[in-house]
This record gives structure tokens, sequence and C-alpha cells, in this order.
């Protein structure tokens, strides 16, 4: 559906040139959604906008849903970014108009008439839940309602690619859920394939099939996430993920347990998948002679499947908590013993 | 009792000359309101990273406006008389005063749109772009609406500037309220003329000012 390859973009600024974009090589599939994550400058907003043609690239190949973004121009171009949805993290609605008519606003550009607009509209109204809003203007909207009229907006005239910039970064944790619900939904109904760039690991883990990790303009780590969740390969994908499955006081929870039980060891379980639903520490204690003691834990749901990391103290003879240790791994959980909580 | 008071003040004159003065302001702010929005439009499309993003079209623009904002009034009547002449044949009556009135305040005015053009969220015009919006949709579609608010106070602004400048084009020999005032009243001392024609002004400044605040806020939906 997309084909970026050999991507590169340079702003040209008075004092040198910045390399937004540094030769970005990456394949979407149809109907699937992906995520791009990366702090503030690392390059995804222009990334994003080279997929609507917002932005033009200085070097490379980027075709979207067989057109050749990069080099078409005017009525064409037009007419592709028709075929191509997209919301805005501050929503970029016209506060001139209510949501009907800001939702009506891609159908006049596409040149619907009047009476199919009223009916496509009031489809896209159904589809994203503002029923009875309909004649509300945007500031009389709370953002999550907002970024529903922007959704359902970026809709309007079908598109077969969604991208979203930080969509939800304006938004509460609940009302961020209830958007990216309303954008599974809608992949799911609709087959759309959805773009979407974030700073947000947790927007990652909710809803995306596979995430491609951006730092300094590159892609610096890419694949299925609960694959990049399970074995993450560089610090900043590391730091991310970190972001969601541990409890943000894990380091000093650990040193003071360390501390505390200077007998025994703490380790450190890893579960993916099916594995995160055994009754694991149950065999273990049952199995071996050891005593186990769970001092903190946190499973995450992620789109594809569970993701849970638990924090175990094992209190016996060295030779069976090896044992153990070998039992708990030929189960497929990742174990680090723990000696430094750094 | 009226007569008493203001013993030098002939109403049909007064009326006529009030009419004038309607009739000048009327037709330049309409003309101001087009030719300004136009000029305007291109001061911001001409800008940089916007639309038609143009360096030496925007200095033109920039500096011709600037020309014409920066000449006082009196003065742009005076360098105007050839022009005037021409256009309108004489430099008497109400329509010989509406090329300076609209050379005079239509850049002033354009320089207002294009403040409140910038004012506009560069993201809505970037969703409008993403939607594949030509320019000229972008154009009717978004700046314009979303600007309303700030083009009709700018031009309630401009109007009421209007109404002085039609009192200064006056005095050489246009009409209305500004001519009377200083032909009837200053040069034949009589005052109560000077006082019933300035009170009138007023009158039509405090009415214009009360119909753009009140359209203003029927607008402005944010």
């Amino acid at each position: 559906m997309i084909i970026l390859e050999n991507v590169t973009k340079i702003y040209e600024a008075s004092n040198g040139s910045v390399t937004a974009v540094d030769n970005v090589s990456l394949q979407i599939k149809e109907g699937e959604i992906f995520g791009i994550i990366g702090y503030s400058g690392a390059g995804k907003s222009s990334l994003i906008r080279l997929l609507n043609g917002l932005e033009k690239p200085t070097k490379g190949k980027v075709v979207v849903a067989g057109r050749d973004i990069a080099n078409i121009k005017g009525k064409e171009l037009r007419k592709a970014r028709q075929e191509i949805g997209m919301i805005f993290q501050h929503f970029n609605l016209l506060w001139s108009r209510t949501v009907r008519e800001n939702i009506a606003f891609p159908l006049e550009i596409a040149g619907v008439p009047k009476d199919q607009r009223k009916k496509r509209v009031d489809e896209l109204i159904q589809l994203v839940g503002l029923q009875g809003r309909e004649d509300a203007y945007p500031s009389q909207l709370s953002g999550g309602q907002k970024q529903r009229v922007g959704i359902a907006r970026a809709l309007a005239n079908n598109p077969k690619v969604l991208l979203c910039d930080e969509a939800t970064s304006a938004l509460d944790p609940q009302t961020t859920d209830s958007i990216l619900e309303l954008l599974v939904d809608i992949n799911k109904r609709l087959g759309l394939t959805i773009v979407l760039i974030t700073h947000e690991m947790h927007v990652i883990r909710k809803i995306c099939d596979r995430v491609a990790v951006m730092e300094n303009g590159k892609i610096v780590e890419q694949g299925e996430v609960l694959q990049v969740f399970r074995q993450p390969k560089q610090e900043i994908t590391k730091r991310f993920v970190q972001q969601v499955v541990e409890p943000e006081e894990t380091k000093e929870t650990i040193t003071h347990l360390l501390d505390r039980y200077p007998n025994g060891t703490v380790v450190q379980l890893t579960f993916v998948g099916e594995a995160a639903e055994q009754p694991l520490i149950a065999n273990v204690v049952r199995q071996f002679q050891i005593d186990a003691n769970i001092l903190q834990g946190k499973i995450s749901q992620t789109h594809q499947g569970s993701y849970g990391v638990l924090f175990v103290h094992m209190d016996g003879e060295k030779e069976e908590i090896a044992r153990a240790i070998d039992y708990i791994r030929s189960q497929q959980v990742a174990v680090e013993v723990i000696t430094d909580a750094r | 009792m009226l007569a008493n008071l203001l013993p030098n003040v002939e109403w049909d004159m007064m009326w006529a000359a009030t009419v004038e003065t309607l009739y000048m302001t009327g037709i330049a702010v309409v003309v101001t309101f087009i030719l300004g929005t136009i000029l305007g439009l291109l001061l911001f499309l001409t800008s940089k990273g916007n639309l038609w993003e143009n360096r030496l079209a925007n200095t033109i623009i920039a500096a011709a406006v600037n020309i014409f904002r920066s000449i006082p009034f009196i003065i742009l009547i005076i360098l105007l008389i050839p022009l005037t002449k021409w256009l309108v044949g004489t430099m008497l009556g109400a329509n010989a005063a509406l090329p300076a009135l609209i050379i005079g305040a239509a850049p002033f005015y354009a320089r207002m749109v294009e403040i409140a053009l910038r004012e506009i969220d560069k993201g809505v015009i970037e969703a409008a772009k993403a939607m594949g919006a030509s320019t000229a949709t972008i154009i009717w579609k978004v700046l314009l609406p979303e600007s309303l608010p700030a083009l009709v106070s700018g031009i309630t602004v401009t109007a009421i500037a209007l109404v002085g400048y039609t009192a200064m084009a006056g005095v050489v020999g246009a009409g209305g309220l500004g001519n009377l005032a200083y032909l009837e009243g200053f040069q034949r001392s009589h005052n109560d003329v000077t006082f019933v024609a300035t009170v009138l002004v007023l009158i039509i400044v405090f009415v214009i000012q009360f119909i753009g605040d009140f359209v203003t806020s029927k607008i402005d939906k944010r």
C-alpha cells in the first residue's frame, strides 16, 4: 500500500541544512496499523507529510496506493490527496463551520453534489458517534469530540490510507483510549491502512500491528509490535518499551529489595503472548524446593497479545534456584537475574 | 426653539451634505473592501512560507502599500488631481473625492487584511491542503471565512477613518459635511453650523462602529 525507497528530506536553512529524514525505506501493507515512534525532532512529522505530498522528498521514492506521490503535481496530486485522509494533533477544524459543515468540507472539495453530501455526512456522524452534536461549532466541543470530527472529515472521501499526526497527544488518557478504539474499529470495519506517528509507546502498544522507531531521521528498528516489545535492540527502543511495561518506580523498588533480601536471587521474568497466561510461578514452587515471592509485576495488553514483566525473589539452595530458572526458560519466558537495579 | 439655538443652520443643506458624506463613505468602503482584500490576500499569499511565496512580488506590493499608506491624505488628494480629472472629469462634487478616498484607504485596509490572514492557524490551511483543496478553494472556503470577524472589524475601523477623510476631501471642494462645516461654518463664522455638522459626523461614526461590532459578534463562533 505504501512504499518508501531511500527517502531523504533535507531542509535548507540560512545556517546550514537539516536532514529531517535520512535514507528511509519502509513498506506498509494494506489494512495494517503501522506506528512510527520517536521523540520530537526525530523527523517523524516530516516523514508522515511525505506520504501525502505536503512535503516533497529531496531524494527517493514515495508510492502510496499505487501513486508516485513525490512526482505528481497540481490536479493529480489533489486527487491523490483525496484518497489519503489525515488527522492532526490540534484537530485543525474550521471554527467558522459547524460539525456537519466541517465534515462536508472534503466532500465539497471533491465536488460531491449537495444531497449526497448530506447523506454521507450523516453516515460519518454515526460512524464516529457524534449524533446530537451536528450543529455545534468546534468551540463548543471537547478535545475528544473535536478529534472525532477530524476523523469523520478524514474519512469522508473513503480514503485508502489514514495518516495520524500525533492524533492523541493533546488528549487526556481516557479520551486517548476512546479515540484509539475508534481507530481500531475503523481499521477493522473499513479495512483502512493507518499510519500513525507518536511519541507515546502506549499508543503503539494499544493499536499497532507493526512499529518503526525513528531517531535522528533514521529508522533504527522496526518489526511486529510484540517482537519489538520482547526483544528491543536499540537503546532508544528499550526506553520506549520501558515507558509502558515498567511502573515508574521500578528501579527504586528493586534497589530497595536487593538491600532487603541479601539472600537468594531477584529475577526479572518477561512473558510474551500465551506464556503470560500460564500459572508459571505456581508450577515453579510446586516442582522445586524454593520459595518464590512476587515483588512487582505488570501485564500490558498489546494489539497482538499480552506482554508482561514480573519481578520475583527466589530463596533456597543455589542449585535448586538455577534449576528453577532453567525450567522457567524452557517455558519460553525470558529470565534476567538482577544483581543491580541499574 | 431649535431655530433660536442654531440660527444659521439650514436643514436642507445640512441633510444634503449628510447624504453626500454617506454616499462618499459608502462607495469608498465597498471599493476599499474589495481592493484591500485582494491586496491583502496578495500580500499574505506571496509572503514567506505561503501558497504563492514570491519574494519579488511581495516586496513590490508591500512597497506600493507602504508608500500610499504613508502619504498624508490632504497631500494625496492634491497629487491625485490629474488622475481624478481624467477619471471623473471634474474636481468638484462627491464623485471627485472617490479616487483619493479609495487609494488612501485600500492600502491601509490591505495591511489589516494581511494581519487578519496571518492570525489563521497554519494547521487549518495545511489540513485543507491535505484534503486536496486547490488554492482558490483555500482562499474562498478557508482564508476568507476563517478571518471574517477580523476583516469586518478592520473594515469598520477603515470606514470610520474614511468618514474623516471625506471631511478633508470636502475642504478641497468635494462636498459633504466637512465641506459645509468649512465653507458655511468656519469661513462665515457660523459656529452653530460647524457644531451641527460635527454632531452629525459623530452620529455617523457611532452608527458604523455599532454595526461593525454587532456583525463581528454575530459571525465570530470561536
